[in-house]
């Protein structure tokens, strides 16, 4: 078996120069296992990426979250609240049967009402009227003019309206996720058939030969085992059991970086690592004198403040220390490259004495005293950054406590405590773009909490400008690229620039490891894909 | 015998009763499983929809009263992460998990008893020293360590076994088996001693006690002097007087190599049961957590009731309709 898929590797190095003549299999170790092969019934991560090789979706993200042609070809707006996708032609199902417009309404429909999953695709199907026009050509109408169409087509896949299931009582149009994760109705045009899922081992897929898009398929049969354990991962891929392997933890870097056996392929995140502040009370509950009595004010309130704590972060220490160098100091929202991010926006420096003098004009010359909060096992080193920057505030004059806890419990306290509300002043949280532009986190993390609008479901630190909102709303509405992409900068500029809404700290590296011979195109969207695994 | 066995099974229903309000209350106190599922981007009012569809709207009586009510029926609820019935996710995993603490109990048995035996007979000399000392390591070092060690060495620098995984298997009895299978076997091998070490220190310990005051009890002395050869003496007068206590524990300790086998099969990523129970706990899947902790009872329940029996067989002393447990 060991020997047949070093053949196999060696394999990989010959079908770079001439045609595939040989099998070219790969293994790859991941962290995550999915919790569904049903497209619509679990919107995260390991899902995604993992049924995205089987089902493909109108509209596709490159390595960098840039969008090319899926199942659709091309697409325009044909109007204010029209937008026009035409099919790619000749697209044929894993069982052979034609991919038309009625699969993809089916299949908007069935994601659009689906029931009883873990999270849906409402948030991009809401709003939007397929109209069948042809066999290859569909209009998507909305209400208001709706320039994010084509983003949010990267999330919804198409499955086969002929798909069969054995849900009798014809909930999700008869098709119960059970039927996908066996391969009854796993039947998608995408570049890889689903073969089979062993439940806690592994998934296997096996390439598509009728595949017409324009992903990759460098790999005939493709095996994700589920390793969980980060030692047993990195030693599973040493002993050679995977050719591959996801989340590289930064403590091994250094030491896999001299190992000639290995390669390393690194790439900045879409996920920001930030501070959000308590800025909705008027008495913080972790925030104190030095003594430790409540204040009768909440400094987190005043820009100035959150602008001075900012100043007192040495992003670049943490990044080198803390974070073993595989991180990007962060100085808005989304890294350098991204649709919306402001150019004016640099990291805040480090500058203690700057920071001192804000503290002062703002009414606290001698500090004051807080707890910071955050969990220990979400982000890479979380609990580890979050202590960095508690010493950081309190050699600066702010004494500051952490508690880093699971993130299991964290979440539930961090953005509904006892009352409802968001427990603590100071959380460490991250967030990562599913949309590949600045108005997801604009939109998440800094619009004001409004329930009725759907804006600032995240905004732990209920930070709010009215601005800031307007500009955001406007940029929301408008589809010409070139103003959008404006605003939701300026939004940036007034959110980060002015208000400090957040602290940013920096943008996350994730760091694939593979054999010699093999290497990874990063994906900033986080996701572990087979066709982005390419002879070196 | 019979009322015994009801007995007993009156009581099973009572601990479980016991035991299910003490973990539903105890997973219901702890976090937010919709905040570990829903995606970052949700807004407020799908988080709502999943609440509801979770049925953790409710308040905490109405949704135990819920659970003991499907649960009387035989349906231990949905798994929050998959969305399909917790029992039957444990189920699916359960052979897994079997497998690998049999293949432990037996390294443990097969390996522990001789050793703890000859320790027993020659105190004093150094070989048995040795094997005392080599189980003072096999309690104190922590599995978790052990197992990375294991991997370490014969997988990544030896290169003899495989490090992850279950490896090929085939259906015994339409039951999936891997130590039929030559890969699979060798995927059993790492997993199975590291799960082992724990046990065998212990069996290792247990037969050495046993040996060293059984032989010097007069049915000993009496069928030397009758002139029974050494093998007979230790194979059939010894052996089975020693394994009273070794089975009293090994059969409590069964239950514990497969409720809690959970670190040895996050490092060697095998598939079974205690994977599920740290999946679940880590996604706060309350359902899987509450059914496995139950089946987890059950199990412990059946076992001690088994032993009890074994013992009446072992030691025709022992009346079951006398033991008041």
């Amino acid at each position: 078996m060991k020997a047949l898929r070093r053949l196999g590797l060696a394999a990989v190095a010959v079908s770079a120069m001439t045609t595939n003549v040989l099998a070219a299999d790969i293994v790859i170790g991941i962290r995550s296992e999915p919790s569904s092969m049903d497209p619509y019934f679990h919107n995260l991560t390991p899902n995604n990426s993992m049924i995205g090789h089987v089902f493909e979706r109108l509209v596709e993200f490159d390595s960098n979250q840039a969008i090319f042609g899926g199942a659709a070809e091309s697409w325009k707006p044909v109007n204010d609240t029209t937008w026009e996708f035409k099919l790619r032609e000749g697209i044929k199902f894993h069982d052979g049967s034609d991919l038309t417009v009625d699969d993809v309404i089916f299949s908007f429909e069935r994601a659009d009402n689906y029931e009883g999953g873990n999270s849906s695709f409402r948030t991009y199907t809401k709003g939007k009227k397929l109209v069948k026009v042809d066999d290859l050509t569909l209009h998507i109408v909305t209400e208001e003019p709706y320039p994010l169409m084509a983003n949010d087509l990267t999330t919804v896949m198409i499955m086969s309206s002929e798909a069969k299931g054995t849900d009798s009582s014809g909930k999700n149009k008869g098709i119960s996720a059970k039927d996908f994760n066996d391969g009854t109705a796993t039947i998608g045009s995408g570049p890889y058939k689903f073969v089979e899922w062993k439940k806690g081992e592994e998934i296997v897929l096996e390439k598509y030969d009728g595949y017409t898009g324009k992903v990759a398929q460098p790999w005939d049969k493709v095996t994700f085992k589920f390793i969980k354990s980060e030692p047993a991962r990195v030693a599973a891929l040493l002993a050679g059991d995977v050719d591959a392997i996801d989340n590289v933890p930064t403590v091994d870097i250094e030491r896999l970086k001299k190992d000639p056996r290995v390669t390393l392929s690194s790439g900045i995140s879409n996920r920001v690592i930030y501070l959000h502040l308590d800025q909705f009370r008027d008495v913080s509950p972790f925030v104190t004198d030095k003594a430790g009595n409540p204040l009768t004010s909440n400094p987190l309130k005043d820009a100035r403040v959150r602008k001075a704590l900012s100043m007192m972060i040495n992003r670049e220490a943490i990044v080198e220390r803390v974070m073993e160098g595989v991180a990007i100091p962060a100085g808005q929202l989304l890294p350098k490259g991204f649709f919306g991010v402001s150019p004016n926006l640099k990291p805040d420096p480090y500058d203690p004495a700057a920071a001192k003098k804000l503290l002062a004009e703002a009414g606290y010359p001698d500090g004051f005293a807080l707890t910071a909060h955050g969990p220990n096992d979400r982000y890479i080193n979380d609990a580890k950054i979050l202590e960095a920057i508690g010493q950081l505030f309190t050699s600066n004059g702010i004494p500051t406590k952490v508690e880093t806890m699971t993130k299991n419990v964290f979440f539930k306290r961090a953005s509904s405590g006892a009352d409802g509300q968001p427990e603590f002043s100071l959380v460490l949280v991250g967030w990562g773009s599913g949309t590949g532009e600045a108005s997801s986190p604009l939109k998440s993390l800094l619009a004001t909490h409004d329930k009725e609008k759907g804006m600032g479901a995240s905004n732990r630190g209920r930070h709010s400008n009215p601005k800031m909102d307007a500009l955001l709303n406007q940029a929301l509405a408008t589809v010409d690229d070139a103003k959008r992409e404006k605003l939701l900068a300026e939004a940036t500029d007034v959110g980060i620039g002015e208000d400090m809404g957040i602290i940013p700290l920096h943008y996350q590296v994730n760091t694939w490891a593979t054999k010699k011979g093999i290497k990874y195109i990063p994906r900033t969207d986080e996701r572990t894909t087979a066709f982005d695994f390419v002879p070196e | 015998m019979t009322v015994f066995v009801i007995r007993r099974l009156l009581q099973a229903a009572l601990v479980m009763i016991i035991m299910s309000l003490l973990v539903f209350g105890g997973v219901f106190l702890v976090g937010d499983p919709v905040e570990m599922l829903v995606a970052d981007d949700a807004d407020q009012a799908e988080r709502q929809a999943i609440i509801k569809s979770m049925g953790l709207d409710l308040p905490f009586y109405m949704q135990y009263l819920r659970f003991i009510g499907n649960a009387l029926q035989g349906d231990m609820g949905n798994s929050f992460v998959f969305q399909e019935p917790a029992m039957e996710l444990i189920l699916e995993r359960m052979p897994a998990t079997f497998e690998l603490a049999i293949a432990a109990l037996l390294i443990a048995v097969v390996i522990g008893i001789p050793l703890g035996i000859y320790a027993g007979l020659k105190a004093d000399s150094w070989m048995s020293k040795t094997i005392m000392t080599a189980s003072i390591l096999g309690f104190s070092v922590p599995t978790f360590w052990v197992g990375i060690m294991m991997i370490l060495f014969f997988a990544v620098i030896l290169g003899w076994l495989p490090s992850t995984g279950r490896g090929d298997t085939v259906e015994l009895f339409g039951i999936p088996v891997s130590f039929l299978t030559l890969d699979g076997l060798q995927h059993l091998i790492l997993p199975a001693v590291n799960l082992a070490l724990f046990k065998l220190s212990m069996v290792i310990r247990l037969a050495r006690a046993g040996t060293r005051e059984v032989v010097h009890q007069d049915y000993i002395k009496f069928a030397r002097a009758k002139g029974l050869s050494t093998g007979r003496i230790i194979g059939v007068h010894l052996f089975k007087n020693i394994m009273i206590p070794v089975v009293t524990v090994l059969g409590l300790e069964f239950g514990g190599l497969i409720a809690f086998s959970v670190v040895t099969e996050t490092v060697f990523a095998w598939p079974g049961m205690g994977k599920l129970l740290i999946d679940s706990i880590g996604f706060l899947d309350r359902p899987v957590i509450v059914a496995y902790l139950l089946f987890v009872v059950g199990l412990f329940v059946f076992i001690n009731l088994v032993v009890d029996v074994l013992y009446s067989v072992l030691d025709p002393r022992v009346r079951l309709q006398e033991v008041k447990s």
